[in-house]
């Protein structure tokens, strides 16, 4: 078949032309602790602030729960890039991080922390939808129990509603991190050295233009399937004893 | 019966849904004293449920009083929690926590609200357990158990805050026809004992048997009241005759 013919040079093998990993093999490693960070440093700092909005969004005060609303409209309504770019050169415009400060040597806090800051802001908008999700769906009867024994609102919340709302939400939760993971990529633009950018980076110094980017994908596969699955199981086993 | 036995007034009270065009509760006037055990009856929309949970302000009624101890609870300056406190209330689907033990489930309101230290409270629970033989279940968890098994649990959680008052919303609606004897069974014992009830129920036996005082609801109002004989051998509503006619 005449490959060249029809697809230039772009041939089943071209997918499959691995030579860089050795001389980039270490660098990619270095991206996928990048990208790794990013998610879940922006996940775990999301998870307070979306409980917040949330608990917020179904507060009675038409303030309180139009102030949530709105963040996670806003949050919800513009492209990631965008919140992204505006949070890099705006907020992180103004407030500078000095560029000597490192993180396991090899990532520039002054890229990393507003990645991280707008990723978790776009992220708890969207956690908090999960949250109030998995609050609406304890069954109303347990906070009315809770209620008649004379705790508080807040107890009744703190005490029997979410930990069973957070039961509830693990595998939404779950599926959060893996968006991320993937999300995170375009921090590449902003020149955060994370798995996107660094398959950019080898594409771009070694002509080989689509094994790189397979590579990426790979190795993103590699992260996201698994850990959705083990989280699957974790929440099935805390599913026992749960059942009314 | 003399005034200072007085438990709860119930004034005028009005409930209604969707800016007034449903009304669940038309102008209700009840007193409760000490030591009564009122039976609810009515058919299903009547009203009872409403009326029931207006007394421990589940539902906040639309207009009028709930007196609790003398305490206006409709009142907004009034602390709720504080007088809940003091009445339990039984659920027609238990509302059991489901992720905490047995033991959990009746230790957590008096440790969480300081009545009792958490030894206190557990040698409490297991006092109540042994009552209704079911010490061996304490540290499983509710979906071990039967429905009867739930709701026999679920009466001792509330009565672990020891209260002056016990609601019951339709204990046995939810429950298989062989586990009924055993909940109407602990609610007689608690009777017998001198334990304040109001009892919304379908189980007319019971409401006869147990009841001080029978009240029929019909249409968001109370349209008969008497003791249970009178109320059940000479009714005198026609609705009520009808009620009758159609469950006994």
């Amino acid at each position: 078949m005449d490959w060249e013919g029809i697809f230039g040079n772009l041939s089943p093998a071209s997918f499959f032309n691995f030579s860089f990993m050795g001389e980039y093999g270490t660098y990619i490693l270095q991206a996928v602790g990048y990208t790794l960070l990013l998610a879940v440093c922006s996940v775990l700092l999301a998870v307070i602030p979306a409980l917040l909005l949330a608990i917020m969004r179904l507060s009675k005060n038409k303030l309180v729960k139009g102030i949530s609303g709105a963040y996670i409209a806003i949050f919800r309504s513009t492209p990631l890039l965008v919140q992204l770019s505006i949070i890099y050169f705006g907020l992180f415009g103004a407030v500078r991080i000095p560029n000597s400060w490192q993180l396991f040597g090899f990532i520039p806090m002054s890229r990393f922390i507003p990645g991280v800051v707008a990723l978790a802001l776009n992220s708890s908008a969207y956690v908090a939808e999960i949250f109030r999700g998995g609050i609406l769906a304890v069954d109303i009867g347990q906070t009315e129990a809770a209620r008649s024994l004379g705790l508080s609102s807040w107890a009744s919340m703190q005490l029997v509603v979410l930990p069973q709302a957070i039961k509830n939400v693990l595998p939404a939760l779950a599926n959060e991190i893996v968006t991320m993971v993937k999300e995170s990529s375009i921090c590449s633009t902003l020149g955060m050295a994370e798995l996107m950018f660094a398959a950019k980076t080898v594409a771009g110094a070694t002509y080989i233009t689509l094994a790189p980017y397979t590579v990426a994908a790979l190795i993103y596969f590699c992260i996201n399937y698994p850990a959705s699955k083990a989280i699957e199981a974790i929440e099935r086993r805390m599913r026992r004893g749960d059942k009314q | 019966m003399a005034t200072s036995n007085e438990l709860i007034r119930v004034v005028d009270v009005k409930k209604e849904y969707n800016n007034g065009k449903v009304k669940a509760l038309n102008g209700c006037n009840l007193t409760i004293h000490q030591g009564e055990v009122v039976a609810i009856i009515g058919a299903s929309g009547s009203g009872k449920s409403t009326l029931l949970r207006c007394l421990n302000m589940l539902e906040t009624p639309t207009s009028g009083h709930i007196y609790f101890d003398g305490v206006d609870l409709a009142d907004k300056s009034v602390d709720l929690n504080l007088h809940r406190r003091k009445m339990g209330m039984v659920f027609q689907h238990f509302n059991l926590f489901p992720h905490k033990t047995v033991m959990q489930n009746i230790t957590l309101a008096p440790v969480h609200l300081k009545l009792k230290t958490k030894a206190e409270a557990q040698a409490k629970g297991k006092e109540l357990l042994d009552r209704i033989g079911l010490a061996d279940k304490a540290n499983e968890y509710p979906n071990m158990l039967s429905g009867g098994q739930k709701q026999r649990i679920a009466i001792v959680r509330a009565l672990a805050m020891e209260p002056e008052v016990m609601l019951f919303d339709e204990p046995t609606s939810a429950l298989d026809p062989e586990m009924v004897n055993e909940v109407l069974d602990l609610m007689r014992d608690l009777a017998r004992n001198g334990m304040t009830m109001v009892v919304v129920t379908h189980e007319m036996g019971f409401a006869r048997e147990v009841a001080s005082r029978v009240i029929f609801m019909d249409g968001g109002q109370i349209l008969e009241e008497n003791e249970p004989n009178e109320l059940f051998d000479h009714p005198n509503n026609p609705r009520l005759k009808d009620f009758l006619s159609k469950v006994l």
